[in-house]
């Protein structure tokens, strides 16, 4: 349940588009069923009140939109940032992906969003209808007249459970109460997989990776992948799309990725939300970040704009491999 | 499809030891594209080479790869061999089968083996070789020397004696550096002073050279024969050109209680002061921190005793922007703080000094005019210990000192005990030493000198402890010769204090990009082969900026790094390095992530318009690189998320295509 209400957005959507702030608005829009909200542009008040969407679904990160919304873009986009979208917007802008003039945007709180996946856990599949009341999702299914109900909280998604922010590192005005960085347990996992053995955790990958299609949908909604040509679309890379040998095969694709945004990943967990087959993936992104942290002392990818990402700032003052390498032993 | 030859050398038994080099031959004949395949003895000999030019022609070969020693020893011999055989340069491949096979390996087995794999990887290279041109860039013909020591006083002159401009920039208000604090110089004795004022005095009368004493350099771009430095000129409240350096000024100060940097704070200064006698330029200067005027407005006495009318309190900080080909760092070094040292009482007792106070000590214009006295008490001493190695020679792990020989102690240290023994024959003079590192001209048989002639007490072994108790110094020692422990009650202490590289070449290195070790001292681009050019090019290196160093061997460098100035301005045009990044402008999205790794600041980033295949036009942020400041290290094309930005000669494809050859 979240504390914003869709009519409060739609009203400062509708006061900034016809006061001439914004020519259209980013939002939510209606999609196939409940729970699966399509980010949409709105150009009109009519057109808001019409389509316009804010439940516990809502966890599309609308900052990489950015990159292509603005491209041609007369006057200024309205866009609702969630706490953790703001670090992707932050990064995005480090990288010179859209021009901040083009862009406005509101800070929403966030109470976390809904995991379908864990939703279907308890209503079971075939979910016909979706919606909310109060701290309850109800939820009807095909198979059954009767609605399942469900506490909201029971179902937040993995990266809700351990928000690492409540607070909008950038925003040109803020709807609700400013919240504070969180002490989060989100390590803990990859702490996990740490201590497994070599073999054990092979074998979680395999498992894990082995599920994948290459729907390429990870990738597709990452905010870190914003090139003009992907390596994997670009016949000349010499790792682009081909059919794989064995089902483990994906794996490499899963690895390049991780490296490609390592250092530039602000953990936003997109990937493992738009994930069809729920592969944990955020995991490789996190063991980055937690060994960026460790190496190099903590870094928050996307807290600022312009910062010093430590794998891909060179600096005179860097240390020197072998003192990384102390450095970890320190830590452990 | 390349027609490529291979050409497997010998080089005598180095390779063909271990390395079956006919096999090798044999088997990267079958690789693809290989048309010839030999062996040879001495590839790089000139009846190696003409096989190579034969080759070409016979076989119209359009690639070459030598497997041979490794690229850094013959690449550029090959390449020639191709030019002149009417190839590009550039369409040439070494296979390191030597530094990186034959030398490693024992095994004949392996060592064949692992050359093949070598050679197929340089030839999978070359297939995918372009041709290559480098471009070219002007040459601003004016030379900057950073520090005003003997060795960028030396580098200054020798450029200038070609007939080149050039700048020396100082930061103290004079030049002279450290020598111009020496007393005698080893091995021959002679006065510094007598050997160095002269060389400042040349530097002052010539006409191509400027001094910018007081100056800092403050920020480089640009790149080799065209850089461009900003120096600020430190405002010194005196007008340099007017200024007749008479001292009229110093006499009547009234602020003289600032402790002389000169002397190393045994004695004071006023607070307008040049520095000695000698100072070039020889001109006042009023140290901002003390004098009463520039603080709070009260006193100018200075401005109404100076007959030329110099003083000036309203100066300001001066930015001077100019254009170099050459750089020459030489900024010198200092000893090392000996807070760290409380073992040896430098802090709780006066009489405990380190070797360069020492010098100003027994130097006739230092603080006691040349007496060898006491600091605290102005008495003779008559014992007298030296304690080597002070900070120099460390273990790696420990948190004080250095792990490096600073290499001029020992030689000063018996230039100190021999000038005591002679001026002073009643004092008793021990030395503590690890090892006595005597090596050069005339060197050892100085401190043979210093032990059978002057009978100075040299012991093997190290102070332990010194504690000032009453007017003496309690020394505990141990002599590792006859395994014993020594007391001395001595009545000075002198440290030779390791040496260090001066704090302003960290921050300067960082300006250059040129690299330093773990030390702070500027890496030379070859230890052995290119000992006065920092890796950057056009950036050179004089003096101890690039290792502990003596004076001879200091000013041989110097000349070392003029001579390679004058070589490079000598040219009208530099020819560029064909192997430097490209961006694939159609694929770079912007990001800055080239930028952010380069360490040569060769990146910058431009809006360019692109036609879209849907007949409109789209602007976008993309990267562009500067040739002439890429060194092509590839740091750039590892940070490229979308593959993007490539290095020519190193392109990515090639680099796998190298990786899948050795992986087959």
């Amino acid at each position: 349940m979240q504390k914003i209400r869709r009519d409060q957005l739609i009203a400062k959507a509708s006061e900034l588009l016809e006061n001439g702030t914004v020519s259209c608005v980013l939002g939510w829009g209606a999609g196939e069923f409940g729970y699966d909200v399509t980010p949409t542009v709105f150009k009109t008040t009519e057109d808001l009140k019409a389509g316009f969407v804010f439940n516990d679904f809502c966890g599309a990160n609308f900052s990489k939109y950015l990159v292509a919304k603005t491209q041609k873009l007369e006057g200024k986009i309205l866009v609702f940032l969630k706490p953790c979208d703001t670090y992707s917007f932050n990064q995005l802008l480090t990288e010179h992906r859209f021009d901040r003039e083009k862009v406005y945007a509101v800070g929403i709180p966030c109470e976390g969003m809904a995991d379908i996946a864990a939703v279907k856990a308890i209503s079971g599949e075939g979910v016909s209808s979706i919606n909310e009341d109060g701290d309850k999702i109800v939820v009807t299914t095909i198979y059954s007249d009767k609605p399942v109900i469900i506490d909201a909280s029971k179902v937040l998604a993995e990266r809700c459970i351990n928000c690492k922010s409540k607070k909008h590192v950038a925003y040109d005005e803020l709807l609700g109460d400013e919240g504070d960085v969180i002490e989060s347990a989100r390590f803990d996992e990859v702490a996990r997989l740490e201590a497994m053995s070599a073999d054990e955790r092979f074998a979680f990958w395999q498992n894990e990776l082995s599920k994948c299609i290459r729907c390429n949908a990870c990738r597709d909604a990452c905010p870190a992948c914003t090139c003009e040509k992907c390596v994997f679309d670009n016949p000349k890379s010499g790792v682009e799309n081909k059919a794989p040998a064995n089902s483990f095969e994906e794996k490499m694709f899963h690895i390049i990725r991780a490296f490609h945004v390592a250092g530039r990943c602000t953990d936003c967990g997109e990937c493992s939300r738009v994930c069809p087959q729920n592969i944990p993936l955020h995991l490789l992104n996190r063991k980055f970040i937690k060994d960026i942290n460790e190496f190099y002392g903590e870094y928050q990818a996307g807290a600022e704009v312009g910062s010093r990402a430590p794998l891909v700032d060179y600096n005179i003052e860097d240390l020197e491999p072998g003192e990384v390498f102390d450095r970890r032993n320190e830590n452990v | 499809m390349q027609r490529v030859g291979v050409f497997v050398c010998w080089c005598g038994s180095n390779i063909a030891g271990t390395v079956d080099v006919q096999a090798v031959s044999e088997a990267l004949k079958n690789e693809p594209g290989v048309v010839f395949s030999t062996d040879y003895q001495y590839m790089c000999s000139q009846a190696g080479q003409d096989m190579i030019k034969d080759a070409v022609k016979e076989h119209n070969l359009t690639g070459i790869v030598v497997c041979s020693c490794s690229p850094r020893m013959h690449e550029a011999t090959f390449r020639k061999t191709a030019a002149a055989a009417g190839l590009n340069p550039y369409m040439v491949e070494i296979a390191n089968i030597r530094e990186q096979c034959s030398w490693v390996h024992k095994d004949i087995m392996t060592g064949t083996e692992k050359a093949i794999i070598l050679g197929k990887a340089a030839v999978a290279k070359v297939n995918l070789n372009t041709p290559l041109t480098p471009g070219e860039s002007p040459v601003t013909k004016r030379a900057l020397v950073i520090g005003g020591g003997i060795a960028g006083i030396q580098t200054a002159l020798d450029i200038a004696d070609a007939g080149f401009p050039v700048d020396i920039v100082e930061k103290q208000p004079t030049i002279g550096g450290k020598m111009a604090q020496l007393d005698k110089t080893f091995p021959t004795l002679d006065c510094a002073a007598c050997i160095l004022t002269p060389k400042m005095v040349d530097v002052a009368q010539n006409d191509k050279i400027r001094i910018f004493s007081y100056s800092e350099v403050t920020d480089v771009s640009g790149f080799v024969g065209n850089f461009d430095v900003t120096i600020k000129k430190r405002a010194r409240y005196v007008k340099e050109d007017i200024c007749t350096g008479c001292g009229a000024c110093v006499e009547k100060c009234p602020m003289k209680k600032i402790p002389n940097e000169f002397n190393l704070g045994m004695d004071n200064r006023h607070a307008v002061y040049i520095p000695f006698a000698q100072a070039v330029p020889k001109v006042a200067t009023i140290d901002p921190n003390a004098c009463n005027m520039l603080k709070n407005g009260k006193c100018g006495l200075c401005a109404r005793v100076c007959t030329a009318g110099a003083i000036d309190y309203t100066q300001k900080d001066e930015i001077i922007e100019e254009k170099y080909g050459a750089i020459v760092v030489a900024t010198g070094f200092n000893p090392i703080s000996m807070e760290k040292f409380d073992e040896f009482a430098y802090n709780q007792s006066k009489d405990v000094i380190t070797s360069l106070e020492f010098e100003r000590l027994t130097n006739a214009a230092g603080p006691s005019a040349g007496k060898l006295v006491r600091p605290s008490d102005g008495k003779h001493p008559h014992t007298i210990v030296f304690v080597q190695c002070v900070g120099s020679r460390c273990e790696a792990c420990a948190e004080k000192g250095k792990e490096y020989c600073s290499k001029i102690c020992c030689m000063y240290t018996a230039k100190h005990a021999m000038l005591i023994r002679d001026k002073y024959p009643d004092t008793e003079v021990y030395v503590f030493y690890i090892d006595v590192r005597t090596p050069g001209k005339n060197f050892d048989e100085f401190y043979r000198r210093a032990v059978e002639e002057y009978g100075v007490k040299y012991v093997k072994g190290m102070v332990g402890k010194v504690v000032p108790e009453g007017d003496k110094l309690k020394v505990q020692a141990s002599d590792l010769l006859s395994n014993k422990q020594l007391h001395i009650d001595a009545d000075l202490v002198v440290l030779a204090a390791a040496i260090e590289p001066d704090k302003s070449a960290r921050p300067l290195a960082t300006m250059l990009t040129a690299s330093m070790d773990t030390n702070d001292f500027f890496t030379e681009a070859h230890p052995k082969l290119r000992p006065v050019e920092s890796p950057t090019a056009g950036v050179f290196l004089s003096g101890t900026c690039q290792g502990p160093k003596d004076i001879p061997e200091t000013v041989s460098q110097a000349g070392a790094a003029a001579s390679k100035v004058i070589g490079l301005l000598a040219k009208d045009k530099l020819t560029g390095n064909p192997c430097v990044a490209v961006s694939d402008e159609l694929m770079c999205n912007g990001c800055s992530g080239c930028e952010r790794v380069c360490p040569y600041g060769a990146i910058s980033y431009i809006d360019k318009e692109f036609r879209m295949p849907d007949r409109t036009t789209k602007v976008r942020r993309v990267a562009s690189v500067n040739p002439a400041v890429c060194q092509g290290c590839g740091a750039c094309t590892v940070a490229c998320p979308s593959g993007a930005m490539d290095l020519n000669g190193f392109k990515n494809n090639q680099i796998m295509a190298e990786v899948d050859a050795i992986c087959k």
